[in-house]
């Protein structure tokens, strides 16, 4: 791999998408850089997920580029985007409701390992390496005492960490999470915090998310998108005092009432 | 903390007691019930084409009407073979697993995109256009007489296949004992644990970086070959081949059979063949002319009642045996 | 070969009408259901019934196979395939075959196995030509009337799907059914009077084709593969599409058999699988629709 100038781990340029007559994403450039705590906020509608879409292949963009690590992945599948360690979790749940978080750590550590393709041999035999990194996930994320319950017959709460599990199962260098906290029940949203805060730093995270306590604990630098397109872009301070960003909030309730918070 | 996953995985694909004695049992029939060879011989083979069918339906979720495609292509293939090349059967078997690779690969390429109606209706337009090629190359196939004298040599240079069907019975069980060997170990891999994760849920699978469509297409190559064994055990013990290998009732039978076992768990199909052939034994002996009429309730029945009495559903509640 | 184009489109026609039912219900309900032949199936024993037995005139049958056939699909739906909705599809697809065998096993048991032959009215019998040489154009009145009669049901539906009030409140379920339920509109009762009328259309059409397809207990099973490929590549999401999907395998099935005898099947199993693995979605489908 040849070198490449900046820290910027992942960079979008001029993304476009198009359906139909409808610009859902309207020239979007967005850079994350190593180590990055970058949140993207914006009223609904406003095409982050669209954006995530793009980003991991899932929609196909109507122009502009998109590299990782320094290499071009525009027009790369999703599960090759993977393999390069671009991971992200999705806002509405997608798990497996017929296995087990255990089996479903297993496998995603496996394939992550290249071991994937392998039909002779046992899941997780062997040296005992991917059992090892399931006991650690399972304990890191509060699941070791449902690690043989069926995904379907989970609590909400445990679903949606079995979610980042599996994200980080997948041992990303660029993690995206959309809106990991969205309907977790109060009681359960510490687990999460605390997870979500305890990503190792050397792993670049993108993070949407309406819930503005979490924004701005977590984050370091935030992109604000509206209409599809990039309002602006900066570190959190600046963000709250802009006071375009609060025109968009306005009305928003506790989204504009937090970003106000920090303001004065 | 640290041995807790690794005894738990170990534990998965542990062979559970009651295994070696189903397998005793299935091995100890025809010599306890030889005048029952034949229909022994014909659940063995039933059994291995439901396998078949239940590595791409209950593991992967691809739901094919046109299984028989496989079948038919393995029973014509070793038919063949036996005919015109050579009459040793685990020559012919060989061969008609090939064959069945190369048509399983072909076909796989239909069935990577679209809904779940687009593939049941191409997997149909595939056995219906072998059904009819079957049908019009007459001059090879025998068309609509079928295949016949079909003379095997004996097996392994010994065993001949005699009326009394035994060396056919016991042919069929080892063939059918091997492949499932090797299936058991493929769907307790890391390999079987991503198609379920294809299964269940295709648009995670591929955020997870499985290459979906290598593995459905390794899978119903995989299945082809299976089913194409399958169909070469019949043609070599029954000794002839003929169109209904490719009808679409053999891929409606062999749905109904797997979902009789249960969907999911390997030993479906052969819980499912017995059941069926026993409860086609005895209806056929009371209705013989509508027996179809019969297997047409019994499935409407099952469905409404639910699939889960008997066996669980492989979307919501799939027998997760691992 | 003019004629052949005629006799494609009337087979291409009937199709539709036989298949409309299917595609509508396919998208509104999202319900594979094979066993939409033995509607079809019903009406046509019924017209034979009638004719033979009871010496109706072939022109009575027509509504009365219609109406049969709405009656049983209102029945059934209400009874067996309503809870069924819900279920994955490889249940519905197990669930449909079970009655497609009952249908046809029952049917062989009750009215026997051979085709069955109607005698069309004298009216409807005989051929007018038009041309000459190789442009010339035969038309046989019975596939004359076919094509009118399917062409006004035709024109109907899509006066009834466009401009009816329960034509929107199809239109929305078929979209959205959450949405169209939060309306108001009592989606069950579209889903009823939809199969109704679909499964109505399957036995007016077994009526109309019971001469020129042939009727015999198989039929269910035999024409299967043409409907779904009909609501396959023509789409769910209008009845345009499989019109056109009806039009063109009627042609390719008329034209193979003829030019190509040996192989007519295969042209159109094969175009079918080519249709669907280039457009999984369907031919005719509308960007954005289902």
């Amino acid at each position: 791999m040849t070198a490449w100038a900046a820290d910027t781990v992942l960079a979008a340029r001029g993304l476009v998408k198009c359906f139909g007559g409808i610009t859902a994403t309207d020239d979007v450039t967005l850079e994350l850089k190593r180590g990055a705590r970058h949140a993207l906020i914006g009223p609904n509608g406003a095409g982050k997920t669209t954006l995530i879409n793009l980003l991991t292949g899932v929609l196909e963009p109507s122009a502009g580029s998109i590299s990782l690590l320094g290499q071009d992945i525009s027009r790369m599948a999703p599960h090759q985007r993977v393999q390069r360690g671009l991971v992200r979790t999705f806002q509405i749940n997608q798990l497996f409701n017929a296995m087990t978080p255990l089996q479903t750590l297993a496998m995603a550590v496996a394939q992550r390992r290249g071991q994937g393709a392998r039909w002779w041999t046992p899941l997780g035999s062997g040296r005992g390496d991917i059992a090892r990194r399931c006991d650690e996930l399972l304990q890191q994320f509060h699941l070791a005492d449902v690690m043989h319950q069926r995904t379907e017959l989970l609590a909400y709460g445990k679903r949606r960490l079995l979610e980042i599990a599996i994200a980080l199962a997948c041992e990303p260098s660029v993690l995206l999470l959309d809106e990991p906290v969205a309907g977790v029940p109060a009681g359960q949203r510490e687990e999460l915090l605390q997870t979500v805060a305890a990503l190792p730093a050397e792993v670049s995270v993108l993070l949407i998310e309406h819930d503005m306590d979490l924004v701005f604990s977590f984050a370091s630098r935030m992109t604000v998108m509206v209409n599809g397109a990039v309002l602006t872009e900066g570190d959190p301070a600046s963000i709250a005092n802009d006071p375009r960003v609060r025109a968009v909030y306005l009305g928003q309730g506790d989204a504009s009432a937090a970003i106000g918070a920090r303001h004065g | 903390m640290s041995g807790r996953a690794l005894d738990a995985l170990r534990g998965l694909s542990r062979i559970r007691p009651w295994e070696p004695v189903l397998w005793l049992l299935a091995f100890a029939a025809p010599a306890a019930l030889p005048s029952h060879a034949l229909m022994i011989n014909e659940i063995a083979v039933f059994a291995l084409f439901a396998i078949s069918l239940d590595l791409i339906l209950g593991f992967t979720g691809i739901v094919s009407l046109g299984h028989a495609a496989f079948f038919g292509m393995g029973a014509y293939a070793a038919a063949l073979f036996a005919k015109w090349v050579l009459p040793d059967p685990l020559s012919g078997l060989l061969f008609a697993m090939a064959v069945c690779s190369v048509l399983g690969a072909v076909c796989s390429l239909s069935i990577l995109r679209g809904t779940d109606l687009t593939r049941l209706m191409v997997t149909l337009g595939v056995a219906l256009i072998l059904l009819e090629l079957a049908n019009q190359m007459s001059w090879l196939t025998g068309g609509a007489d079928g295949l016949q004298g079909v003379v095997m040599a004996p097996l392994l240079g010994r065993f001949e296949f005699g009326l009394s069907g035994m060396t056919a019975a016991y042919y069929s069980l080892c063939v059918t004992f091997t492949l499932f060997i090797v299936l058991r170990r493929l769907v307790y891999s890391p390999f079987g644990a991503t198609l379920m994760a294809v299964r269940d849920n295709r648009l995670r699978a591929m955020a997870i970086g499985i290459p979906v469509s290598a593995r459905l297409a390794s899978v119903y190559i995989i299945a082809a070959v299976i089913a194409g064994a399958a169909g070469a055990l019949l043609a070599q013990t029954t000794g002839f081949a003929s169109l209904d290998v490719f009808d679409f009732h053999r891929s409606a039978d062999v749905m109904l059979l797997l979902v009789i076992g249960g969907t999911g768990w390997l030993y479906g199909g052969i819980v499912g063949a017995v059941v069926f052939k026993i409860m086609h034994a005895l209806l056929s002996a009371v209705t013989p002319q509508y027996w179809t009429f019969w297997i047409g309730l019994f499935l409407v029945v099952l469905v409404m009642t639910g699939r889960e009495r008997l066996i669980r559903p492989w979307t919501w509640w799939g027998r997760s045996r691992l | 070969m003019l004629t052949i184009l005629f006799d494609g489109v009337a087979y291409g026609m009937l199709l539709f009408v036989l298949a409309v039912g299917l595609a509508v219900t396919m998208g509104l309900m999202n319900f594979i259901n094979l066993a939409h032949g033995a509607f079809a199936m019903a009406g046509g024993y019924l017209t034979v019934v009638l004719m033979q037995r009871l010496d109706v005139a072939f022109l009575w049958c027509l509504p009365l196979a219609f109406l049969f056939s709405a009656s049983l699909g209102a029945l059934l739906e209400r009874t067996l395939y309503r809870p069924m909705y819900a279920k994955p599809h490889l249940d519905q697809v197990l669930f449909s075959i079970g009655l497609t065998f009952m249908a046809v096993a029952g049917t062989d048991y009750f009215l026997g196995s051979t085709q069955q032959i109607i005698q069309l009215p004298d009216w409807l019998r005989g051929r007018t030509e038009i041309g000459s040489g190789d442009w010339i154009l035969g038309m046989g009145h019975y596939r004359l009337f076919i094509i009118g009669v399917c062409a006004a049901l035709t024109v109907a539906l899509q006066y009834a799907l466009a401009k009816t009030r329960f034509g929107s409140r199809l239109r929305a379920s078929v979209d959205d059914q959450r949405v169209a339920a939060g309306l108001g509109i009592h989606v069950n009762r579209v889903f009823l009077t939809t199969f109704a009328v679909g499964s109505g259309l399957a036995g007016l059409g077994g009526a109309l084709g019971a001469e020129v397809l042939g009727l015999d207990p198989s039929f269910p099973l035999k024409f299967m593969i043409y409907f779904l490929i009909v609501v396959a590549v023509g789409g769910t999401s209008s009845i345009t599409g499989p019109l056109l999907a009806a039009l063109l395998l009627g042609i390719a099935d008329v034209a193979g058999k003829y030019y190509i005898p040996k192989l007519g099947a295969f042209i159109v199993y094969s175009l079918m699988i080519l249709i669907l693995v280039w457009r999984p979605q369907g031919l005719f489908v509308r960007v954005g629709a289902k």
